[in-house]
């Protein structure tokens, strides 16, 4: 029998942490708990099993796209400071596993979804997981400084696939919690390439600040954060949730675009000066997560 | 540690959380089978 060849990290199998850390752990939470949101705030709930296989599925989808994300961007991911010790970058793992890996989960969310749920979930599970690879990794992100802006439809889509999941067909109300994460994409993602810039050019990747500079994208986060604010108080004026909700999220959208303002106000170039950028970068999630958890609790009092 | 003892660790470790997985996965479609069904007990 011959020898194994054991010089190389990548020659032994996969430990498992790295095929977790494929999946993008700390990104898939927020997936995760929007499409709960989307769940949950649906006018008829289904048993609890498939509720829970339909987040599951939804995690899952999340994690391929992570992984094969991680597989196509492996070569860009070794050049940036922030991913060079992901397991593909700093050789724990071979490629070829991180795809084989990522399209075996991407199929079997699908499968599950639309065998657990109804089928337009599965639809839109797997519409979600093509947009991410195909129309936002492969083709957008390379390409154009508004990769974030159509690319973040795909960031969009899990409230969406959590109501249908619930439900069977759509409506306004997630449509709206889609367009919501629509707007939001492009301040949470240009606040963190703000500070982060340094890593896009040197990987050549696009970002907005690379190619139209700080004060250009100051700018568009500001203008992006009023039509996410009047997107996010929606709901409310159109009789589809609650003052609960509508007051809650006229508040948390004006500190969004006070925090915007003062991103705007800034004239830092170094990313250690860059204090109210990395406040708007961190103030984004924990916005998403209180708006939706509000639309929850607010659907829920009036139930 | 050698490299073949790595080798056997891992895929001693990825054996168990696999079955750990497959056991899971098939005591949920057990319940999403219940569910899709009707059944209540």
């Amino acid at each position: 029998m011959p020898a194994i060849e054991l010089t190389s990290p990548a020659a032994l199998p996969a430990d498992w942490r790295d095929i977790l850390a494929l999946t993008k752990p700390r990104v898939m939470s927020l997936v995760v708990f929007s499409g709960l949101c989307g769940l949950l705030a649906a006018p008829q709930m289904p048993p609890f099993v498939l509720g829970l296989t339909a987040i599951l599925c939804i995690a899952l989808g999340a994690g391929a796209c992570g992984a094969i994300n991680q597989w196509y961007e492996a070569d860009l991911d070794a050049k940036m400071r922030r991913t060079a010790k992901r397991p593909l970058p700093a050789g724990r793992m071979d490629r070829q596993s991180a795809l084989h890996f990522g399209v075996g989960l991407g199929s079997f969310s699908v499968l599950l979804m639309g065998l657990a749920t109804n089928w337009l979930a599965a639809v839109l599970l797997a519409a979600s997981i093509l947009f991410y690879v195909l129309i936002y990794t492969v083709w957008l992100k390379p390409r154009t400084a508004q990769n974030i802006v159509i690319g973040g439809a795909a960031g969009a889509f899990p409230p969406l696939i959590g109501w249908v999941a619930a439900t069977g067909h759509m409506s306004a109300l997630p449509l709206l919690l889609f367009a919501i994460i629509f707007l939001w994409t492009p301040p949470h993602f240009w606040a963190l390439s703000l500070f982060v810039r340094s890593d896009y050019a040197a990987a050549g990747i696009p970002m907005l600040p690379v190619v139209a500079g700080l004060s250009s994208t100051r700018r568009q986060i500001f203008l992006y954060s009023l039509p996410m604010a009047a997107a996010a108080v929606a709901p409310w004026p159109l009789g589809l949730s609650g003052r609960v909700y509508g007051i809650s999220a006229a508040i948390l959208s004006f500190v969004f675009i006070v925090l915007a303002a003062r991103v705007l106000g800034n004239r830092a170039t170094e990313p250690a000066d860059m204090a109210a950028e990395k406040k708007l970068f961190a103030y984004s999630v924990f916005y998403l997560f209180a708006l939706f958890a509000v639309l929850v609790a607010d659907r829920w009092l009036a139930a | 540690m050698k490299p073949e003892d790595e080798l056997v660790r891992r895929q001693r470790e990825r054996a168990r959380i696999m079955a750990l997985l497959l056991g899971a996965f098939v005591v949920l479609l057990f319940f999403i089978t219940m569910a899709k069904t009707g059944m209540n007990w």
